[in-house]
C-alpha cells in the first residue's frame, strides 16, 4: 500500500464508501475547568460543547468534545486569527492548550455505506438514531486509536494520528473489499 | 462484545477500557506514622475477592476518565459503574 499522506484525493474505494485525505488544518487540544472553556467559546465564536460526545460549529471551525474537561479545536490551516483569539482570552486562566495540528491527519469517510465500512473496525453502534450528525468520540478503529466525528448522514470525519495513517487507511482499502 | 457504562459517556465496547486494579484505596494521610508494614498493606495487598468486587477503569480510548466498577469476578458481570470519589453502592440496589 502506497503512502496517502500528502494526497488530496484518493479513488473510491468501492461504488458505496469513499475516502478522502482532508487538507491540513490548525488542531488544539484544549484541557480546563468551565471558565476555560467558556473563554474559548467566545474566543472562537464557536460553541465548545458541554454535553458529552458533541461536537459545536461554526462556519469552517469546530469544537469536539473529548472528555469532561477535554475539547479537540480544529480550525482551517489558513485561519490566522484562531490561535491569537485563544491564547489571548485563555490569558489568566488555568488551562492547557497545546497545538497539536501536525500530530493528526483528517479523513472524511462519506457515501452510503460508510457507516458498514466503519464498522468493519469500529465495534460502535453508527446508526443515526445512537450516533446522530454532530455526534464525535474517541474510539478505536481496529487497533489504532481515533476520533471519529459524523459530519453528516452518510459522512464520517476521521483524526487520525499521523503514524496511524497508513495503518488505517490500509485497513479501511482492505474492509471496502468486502462491501 | 461485552458493553460497558461510562459514566460520561454510556455504553461503550469493552476494548475501549483498560481495568485499572480494586477501588477505593486510600493513601495514607500521615505517610510519615506509617511503618513499613503499612505500605506494604497500601502499595501490595489486595484481596483478590471472589464475587462482587469494586474496581477502577479508564476509558482510554473514550473521554480517558477513570471511574469505579462493581463487577462479578466469577461471572464477569458489571453490575453498576459510578463516578469516583462517589462512596461504592449496596450491590443488592445496583442496576447494571
Amino acid at each position: 500500500m502506497r503512502s496517502l499522506i500528502g494526497e488530496r484525493q484518493w479513488p473510491a474505494l468501492s461504488a458505496t464508501a469513499y475516502v478522502h485525505v482532508l487538507p491540513p488544518a490548525q488542531r488544539f487540544v484544549l484541557r480546563g475547568d468551565a471558565a476555560a472553556r467558556a473563554a474559548a467559546e467566545s474566543a472562537l465564536g464557536v460553541p465548545v460543547p458541554q454535553q458529552a460526545c458533541r461536537a459545536g460549529t461554526d462556519g469552517a471551525r469546530a469544537a469536539l468534545w473529548l472528555g469532561p474537561d477535554e475539547w479537540l479545536l480544529v480550525a482551517p490551516a489558513a485561519d490566522q486569527e484562531a490561535q491569537g483569539a485563544l491564547e489571548h482570552a485563555l490569558g489568566g486562566l488555568a488551562h492547557s492548550l497545546v497545538e497539536v495540528s501536525h500530530r493528526q491527519l483528517g479523513l472524511l469517510v462519506s457515501g452510503p455505506e460508510a457507516e458498514r465500512l466503519l464498522n468493519a473496525g469500529c465495534p460502535l453502534d453508527l446508526d443515526i438514531g445512537p450516533f446522530p450528525v454532530g455526534m464525535c468520540t474517541r474510539t478505536m478503529l481496529s487497533k489504532a486509536e481515533v476520533v471519529l466525528w459524523r459530519t453528516g448522514t452518510q459522512e464520517f470525519r476521521l483524526e487520525v494520528w499521523r503514524s496511524f495513517a497508513p495503518y488505517v487507511t490500509a485497513y479501511l482499502a482492505e474492509a471496502a473489499r468486502g462491501i | 462484545m461485552l458493553l460497558i457504562n461510562c459514566p460520561y459517556c454510556g455504553e461503550r465496547p469493552e476494548p475501549e477500557f483498560v481495568y485499572g486494579g480494586e477501588a477505593h484505596i486510600a493513601r495514607p494521610k500521615d505517610p510519615d506514622s506509617q511503618g513499613p508494614q503499612d505500605w506494604v498493606r497500601y502499595l501490595y495487598r489486595r484481596d483478590n475477592t471472589r464475587g462482587v468486587h469494586a474496581e477502577r477503569w479508564r476509558h482510554t480510548h473514550g473521554c480517558g476518565r477513570f471511574f469505579n466498577a462493581l463487577r462479578d469476578t466469577t461471572t464477569d458481570h458489571f453490575l453498576v459503574t459510578y463516578k469516583t470519589g462517589e462512596p461504592r453502592p449496596d450491590p443488592a440496589k445496583a442496576t447494571p
